[in-house]
């Protein structure tokens, strides 16, 4: 395949998940500052909700203060912002175009009918309507497009590109929203339990889908090490980074090629940690610090598939 | 301008013999279901993203063409005469243009000035001498026909270098047998979809020699291109990579196309930009589109570019009045197409009779295309032929006019109803071991009331094209 074509792949895949995942961070933060805990400063989660996303210093230069209304402009509808939703589902229509002979015609045809919407949709609209509602078109269109990616492409290297993308995308997502809802939801690690806690971690697991899930896993009362695990090393959890990394590794295995021997190591060794890994340990060394050294790999695992496969000097 | 020829109503009013069929089912037919197939081929070719971009508006600015659901259909013996003559005209052009690269034996029989030709920009030095295999220049053409009347077809111009709109004659296609299945059982209509494996054919047969399982690519300038929907169609279609410059790069005198898995060779090359960007080693420097090396490769004939370098000598506004003696030269045959008169406006009796007859006349750039920089004088106003006037005094060697051909019409949807509008026809003729071409090609159709400007770039749509089989 050629390396364009596959770097054009990678990111329509991780331009729609990344869609997907703000749509998702934004409803948890939402929700969650519908319960207002007396303890928060003002503005507290959607201060976290734009550290997270790695935004801050473009923010702080062009909107006074993070009002939840701000944030979720600045993260749904900014068009100068380049991490914003319109601008991720831009993107991944834009690269699906570069593309559209490789792809089938349904997966071009939802990606483009998906950014023709997002041009017609006014700001006015989204909060009139509600914006949950915005929320969950987003999702459900990035669901479509996956959805017609496993239902009409041939298994080659096009849909493990896509794949690959998709998976590098969710891990980075999944361990951003741990890690900043942990410190927004735990100010003192004593304190848990209670409604409030309740209400809080359940949004959390709620905006990876993984409410019910929980539920049927541990069957009993919401604990932020549990949540932890399930988000973590969980196996069968689809957004877990356990899932995702498995997935990666397997995709890095099936691509294969001659210059991919350090690729492959380097992620084995991410996945033999976190299919060895002990939440207990995790807890003992600090949950932040396991997640910023996470997040580190997949930003250098991300880098050496640019080099590997897309923009290798092979003259 | 006498009255034009009506593709679907003769002079009397009556339908045509090859209209009766279609033109029975559209009486049949309620307004309101009508109606809602147009709209529904509009909402579908959007979602598709069946669009051009436009020059010269914001970057990134796309449209439809506008499509009509009213086909041009040409009765099978009226096409079998032009296929006769496209073959004709394309072996000629093809032969005129090895020799021009080779001996010229053509000036030196005197039959064309060599002058017009050997000092013509389009003219490539740097291909002189240059051998390609089979000895085919223009692997896909292009030609511009017009209808004045009863079996009188005209040869408008010969597209010679990147003609574009096939993927349009095949979208117009599809549409129609999604829209209206049932027309498709009432007639026996000639099948146009077969065209990309007729050019994948004909581009593998052109291979460098050796090369028993060619690569072949399809090089775009990019996805602001205008035509880029139909690079990237064709590549699907075909089943073959649709490469960048970037995409590409030259090592010991090869091509290779940069992979996931390393560099793989490239052998044929159908390229969709123009000469002076192919390659910055050998033409344009500035071009960042381009392959260096490209052309050390091509010369060396280790990779097919189709069509060929220098091309462009013989699509030519200028040159365009000698392919009938071409085809005399090179064929031993009176030409079965006829081109339209045309005035050379660097002859000085040509340029006085051509001022003096602004108002009736069309004038082109010599090296114009896609309808930018005419003037159609009857319908110009006095202020644009004043204007237009002075460009000629300017640099007279650089266009040439045409009278206004009376271009036939075919009944069109547009706002007032159906209504007449003009029409041309451009087929596309494939050149390689042998000529093959889909019956028919794409009609386009100026919308505007009384216009005779059909590029899309100018506001013209287009319209299925059938060809009938008996």
């Amino acid at each position: 395949m050629l390396s364009s074509t596959a770097d054009h792949l990678y990111w329509m895949a991780r331009s729609m998940e990344r869609a997907e995942n703000t749509a998702r961070m934004l409803d948890v933060t939402y929700r969650m500052s519908l319960l207002k805990q007396i303890f928060m400063e003002p503005h507290h989660e959607w201060r976290a909700m734009i550290s997270i996303s790695g935004l801050h210093e473009d923010f702080e230069a062009r909107y006074p203060e993070p009002t939840a209304d701000n944030v979720m402009y600045f993260m749904a509808l900014d068009k100068k912002n380049p991490g914003s939703i319109y601008n991720s589902l831009l993107n991944a229509r834009e690269n699906a175009r570069a593309v559209r002979g490789t792809i089938t015609s349904e997966m071009w045809e939802a990606l483009n009918q998906t950014w023709l919407e997002m041009k017609r949709i006014h700001p006015k609209g989204v909060t009139e309507q509600g914006v949950s509602r915005f929320y969950d078109w987003v999702k459900e269109r990035s669901h479509l497009s996956r959805g017609i990616a496993y239902g009409t492409l041939l298994r080659d290297d096009t849909f493990r590109y896509l794949r690959l993308g998709t998976f590098i995308e969710r891990a980075d997502n999944t361990a951003r929203i741990l890690d900043v809802k942990y410190h927004i939801l735990l100010p003192s690690p004593s304190e848990v339990g209670g409604a409030a806690d309740y209400y809080q971690w359940g949004a959390l697991l709620r905006s990876v889908s993984a409410f019910e899930s929980y539920r049927k896993v541990y069957r009993d009362q919401i604990t932020p090490k549990r949540v932890a695990e399930l988000l973590i090393l969980r196996p069968d959890m689809p957004r877990s980074l356990m899932a995702c990394i498995e997935s990666v590794n397997r995709l890095l295995q099936e691509i294969g090629g001659a210059r991919a021997k350090e690729l492959q190591r380097r992620c084995g060794m991410l996945y033999a940690q976190l299919r060895y890994g002990s939440i207990d340990e995790i807890f003992a060394n600090g949950l932040h610090e396991y997640l910023s050294a996470f997040l580190e790999r997949i930003y250098d695992l991300g880098d050496l598939i640019n080099t590997t496969y897309f923009w290798s000097t092979d003259e | 301008m006498k009255h034009p020829y009506d593709e679907m109503y003769a002079a009397d009013g009556s339908v045509r013999e090859n209209y009766r069929s279609y033109s029975e089912w559209l009486q049949a037919m309620p307004d309101e279901v009508i109606a809602r197939k147009r709209e529904e081929a509009e909402i579908t070719f959007h979602r598709m993203g069946i669009t051009f971009a436009v020059y010269g508006e914001d970057t990134g600015q796309e449209r439809l063409i506008p499509f009509d659901t009213i086909p041009r259909i040409i009765p099978a013996h009226e096409w079998s005469r032009i296929a006769d003559g496209l073959r004709q005209r394309v072996r000629a052009l093809n032969a005129f243009l090895h020799d021009v690269y080779h001996d010229q034996e053509i000036f030196k029989a005197g039959r064309i000035p060599s002058g017009q030709v050997l000092a013509n920009s389009q003219f490539r030095k740097e291909m002189i001498g240059v051998d390609v295999p089979e000895g085919i220049y223009a692997h896909i053409a292009g030609i511009d026909l017009v209808r004045a009347g009863e079996g009188e077809y005209y040869v408008l111009e010969d597209n010679l270098r990147t003609p574009s709109g096939v993927s349009y004659m095949l979208e117009d296609r599809k549409m129609m047998m999604r829209l209206f299945p049932e027309l498709f059982g009432r007639q026996s209509i000639a099948p146009v979809d077969h065209y990309p494996d007729l050019l994948l054919n004909n581009l593998r047969s052109v291979a460098p020699q050796g090369v028993l399982n060619p690569n072949v690519v399809v090089l775009t300038p990019g996805q602001y291109n205008s035509a880029y929907f139909e690079h990237a169609f064709l590549a699907q279609q075909m089943g073959v990579e649709l490469v960048e410059g970037h995409d590409l790069f030259v090592r010991g005198e090869t091509v290779y196309m940069r992979t996931t898995q390393g560099p793989q060779r490239v052998d044929v090359i159908y390229r969709r930009i123009d000469d002076d960007y192919l390659d910055p080693l050998a033409f344009n420097k500035e071009s960042m589109l381009g392959v260096p090396g490209l052309f050390s490769a091509y010369r060396a004939g280790n990779v097919t570019l189709a069509n060929a370098v220098g091309t462009g000598i013989a699509d030519d506004k200028a040159i365009y009045i000698h392919v009938p003696e071409m085809i005399r030269f090179y064929c031993g045959e009176e030409p079965i197409l006829s081109n339209v008169p045309t005035w050379e406006l660097r002859k000085p009796d040509d340029l006085a009779y051509v001022l003096d007859h602004l108002p009736e006349l069309v004038v082109k750039e010599v090296h114009g295309s896609g309808g930018y920089g005419m003037l159609v004088g009857p319908t110009a106003s006095v202020e644009e032929i004043a204007k237009f006037r002075e460009k000629i005094v300017a640099a007279p060697e650089g266009y040439i006019a045409q009278p206004t051909l009376a271009l036939s019409t075919c009944p069109t949807y547009v706002e007032s109803g159906i209504a007449p509008r003009h029409i041309d026809l451009r087929p596309f003729v494939l050149s390689g071991k042998t000529i093959s071409m889909v019956p028919g090609g794409l009609t386009r159709v100026a919308l505007k009331e009384g216009s005779l400007v059909v590029n899309s770039s100018q506001g013209g749509g287009t319209k299925d094209t059938w060809v009938l089989e008996y």
